[in-house]
């Protein structure tokens, strides 16, 4: 089983190629938001420089959301469009799942945070269960599924949660202020390699949906933005 | 599953419960192929591309193809159309799918960029997929991918600029860039085998007002464009102002029809410093003025009267410019594009003016001049036999010009 993977919800890019149990290839950078420009010519390097022809991919797993509307749909695209070429499935990972798949082997609860704009995050609630077969991941239990909350209302969450946390992803940074101040129960951040998506968790988590028959064609895959459109929010506050 | 219902949303969320109407019927040579969930996909293939263009194509139309042949499997996406085609040699089109989202976008007034690029993503698939098997053929068979890339949205460019580079990448296949409005131009080839450049062309459409002059395939030299508003954006605001509602452009000429185009004397726009461009912002505020007064005085507004003497102002200021360029730069040829090309007085004017002057005029068909992926095919073509070949780090250019090659 070979996974092309890629990840483009935010200012990170990735791509990695996992074969089995080994992660072949990874290429991540963490820029600029070029992703149209990077994305593929990174998909082109690692293919070459690890003798991967793109045809010997069996899966496509896509870092589906939520994120950058924008880069989201290079990355859907670009996964679409080499799904469609070759005939291969394609499977939608949540981007805040892999993203905590970054620090499997905590006992901590694992809270990713992406920045989505005017104090709101992209967030999840994770606990590693180790011997639970609760999904896919196998050991990753969902507390909070992927939401679009107030950096303050998850903070008062985790607070009534009352166990030790620790936060991953962009936003962490970004709000790390807010952070100290407001939590009542212990937390980290996670060291900078492990607190930005990368391509190798969306393969890893991917393939595990993989066999839980989550894959579909390529037609089926559209990003989960999590929130409407702006006309659409403000025609139906109308 | 998760990603099922992020799809579903905006038919089930949106389409079902505002859209009452289908704006786009059965034009000529044109079949509805699909109306599923709201979407309307329309085609034409070879097959009914031949009943209708008066057998032009019949000599090198239906879907056989050799080995010598070139195919360009062409993507569009700039706008509110997701859109596929498959074009062999330049000006044989042997299936031609469009994916309207005009439905979706009437109950904001216009075409909302997000909106539009998440239905880009929906639809992108299906219509490649039904593009090539509407053209008997796979990936196979074709020679290079062509895709626009510039100008228009650029979250809607870019669903297909990801799209075509993925599908060229991993099937080893040429990628070529092309220019939207450059695609317009090239959409006369398609059913004109004698046109060939040089030639005047005026581009009008709901974003560009161009006068073009054609050295040669891939060869354009913009000599006039307008200074503010794009032709069909003044019969979009205009459509609106009387309440028409959108997109303005078939509406207007619809109801001008019945309306006296003398009744109104409205300015006919001199712009300094150029000839050749073009203003329609003055236009448009003297018959919001028109409706102000009207409504001040209490008198009632007769609004096919107000649409024909606007759409003549418009066509007057058109026609005058192209003609003008034709002389001033000795050509005996001029062909209209873009989606105001389908519009019915304009094609009349020019018609008339063309034949008093003994200028060739040609136009595409209606469902070539609205936006669709064979014009860009045909446009792909001649970039493609020229050497252009694009990298796998094209980029979406939202303000690309016309002529500019990145």
């Amino acid at each position: 089983m070979r996974v092309l993977a890629i990840e483009s919800s935010s200012v990170t890019a990735s791509a990695a190629i996992v074969t089995d149990d080994i992660v072949t290839a990874e290429y991540t950078t963490n820029f600029k938001q070029t992703h149209s420009q990077t994305l593929l010519p990174m998909i082109d390097e690692i293919c070459t420089m690890t003798e991967s022809p793109i045809e010997s991919i069996d899966l496509i797993a896509v870092s589906s959301g939520p994120g950058s509307f924008t880069g989201l749909r290079i990355g859907s695209a670009t996964g679409k469009g080499i799904g469609l070429a070759l005939d291969k499935p394609i499977v939608s990972v949540p981007t805040l799942d892999a993203l905590a798949m970054n620090v499997i082997g905590t006992d901590r609860l694992v809270c990713p945070v992406m920045d989505a704009r005017r104090g709101n995050v992209y967030t999840g609630i994770y606990r590693f269960d180790y011997g639970c077969d609760k999904d896919e991941s196998g050991l990753l239990e969902i507390l909070l599924e992927s939401s679009l909350m107030q950096t303050e209302k998850l903070i008062e969450r985790l607070n009534e949660m009352q166990q030790s946390v620790i936060f991953l992803g962009d936003a962490a940074a970004l709000y790390s202020d807010v952070i100290k101040e407001k939590m009542t129960v212990p937390f980290i951040f996670a060291p900078a390699h492990m607190s930005m998506p990368r391509a190798a968790s969306v393969a890893v988590l991917g393939m595990r949906m993989q066999a839980c028959g989550k894959a579909a064609n390529a037609r089926e895959h559209v990003p989960d933005y999590l929130r409407p459109s702006q006309a659409e929010r403000e025609r139906n506050n109308q | 599953m998760k990603n099922k219902a992020a799809a579903g949303f905006l038919h089930s969320g949106l389409v079902s419960e505002y859209i009452t109407q289908t704006i786009i019927g059965k034009c000529c040579g044109t079949e509805i192929k699909m109306e599923q969930d709201n979407d309307i996909i329309i085609t034409n293939t070879a097959q009914t591309l031949e009943k209708s263009l008066c057998d032009k194509n019949k000599s090198d139309g239906g879907r056989e193809h050799g080995s010598s042949d070139v195919l360009i499997l062409a993507i569009e996406s700039s706008c509110d159309e997701t859109a596929a085609a498959v074009i062999k040699n330049g000006r044989t089109v042997m299936s031609n799918v469009i994916s309207s989202q005009i439905a979706l976008h009437t109950v904001y007034g216009g075409v909302v960029p997000e909106i539009a690029s998440r239905k880009h993503m929906e639809q992108i698939n299906p219509v490649i997929e039904m593009a090539l098997s509407e053209a008997g053929v796979t990936l196979d068979d074709i020679t290079a991918i062509g895709v626009t890339y510039g100008p228009g949205l650029v979250g809607a460019l870019l669903v297909g600029v990801a799209e075509a580079k993925a599908i060229a990448f991993a099937k080893h296949l040429p990628l070529v860039g092309v220019h939207h409005i450059e695609g317009h131009i090239s959409a006369n080839f398609i059913e004109h085998p004698d046109l060939k450049p040089p030639f005047v062309s005026l581009v009008v459409s709901g974003g560009h007002t161009h006068l073009v002059l054609v050295k040669d395939y891939g060869e354009y030299e913009i000599i006039g464009r307008t200074r503010d508003d794009a032709a069909g954006e003044a019969f979009d605001k205009v459509a609106r102002a009387v309440g028409l509602g959108y997109p303005g452009g078939p509406k207007v000429d619809k109801l001008a029809k019945e309306g006296n185009p003398d009744a109104i004397e409205f300015p006919r726009a001199h712009v300094d410093g150029s000839e050749y461009d073009f203003s329609f912002s003055g236009i448009k505020s003297a018959v919001l003025n028109y409706l102000n007064s009207c409504e001040m005085k209490n008198e009632e507004v007769n609004r096919a009267d107000l649409v024909a003497s606007f759409q003549k102002a418009v066509i007057d200021a058109l026609v005058s410019r192209a003609m003008l360029a034709v002389k001033e730069y000795n050509m005996d040829t001029l062909a209209i594009a873009g989606g105001v090309a389908a519009n019915s007085a304009l094609r009349a004017s020019l018609e008339a003016e063309c034949g008093r002057a003994g200028v060739r005029f040609y136009s595409p068909s209606p469902i070539f001049c609205t936006d669709n992926a064979a014009m860009i095919g045909v446009a792909a073509y001649y970039e493609y036999i020229k050497g252009v070949r694009h990298g796998w780090d094209l980029n979406a250019v939202p303000n690309l010009r016309l002529g500019e090659r990145v």
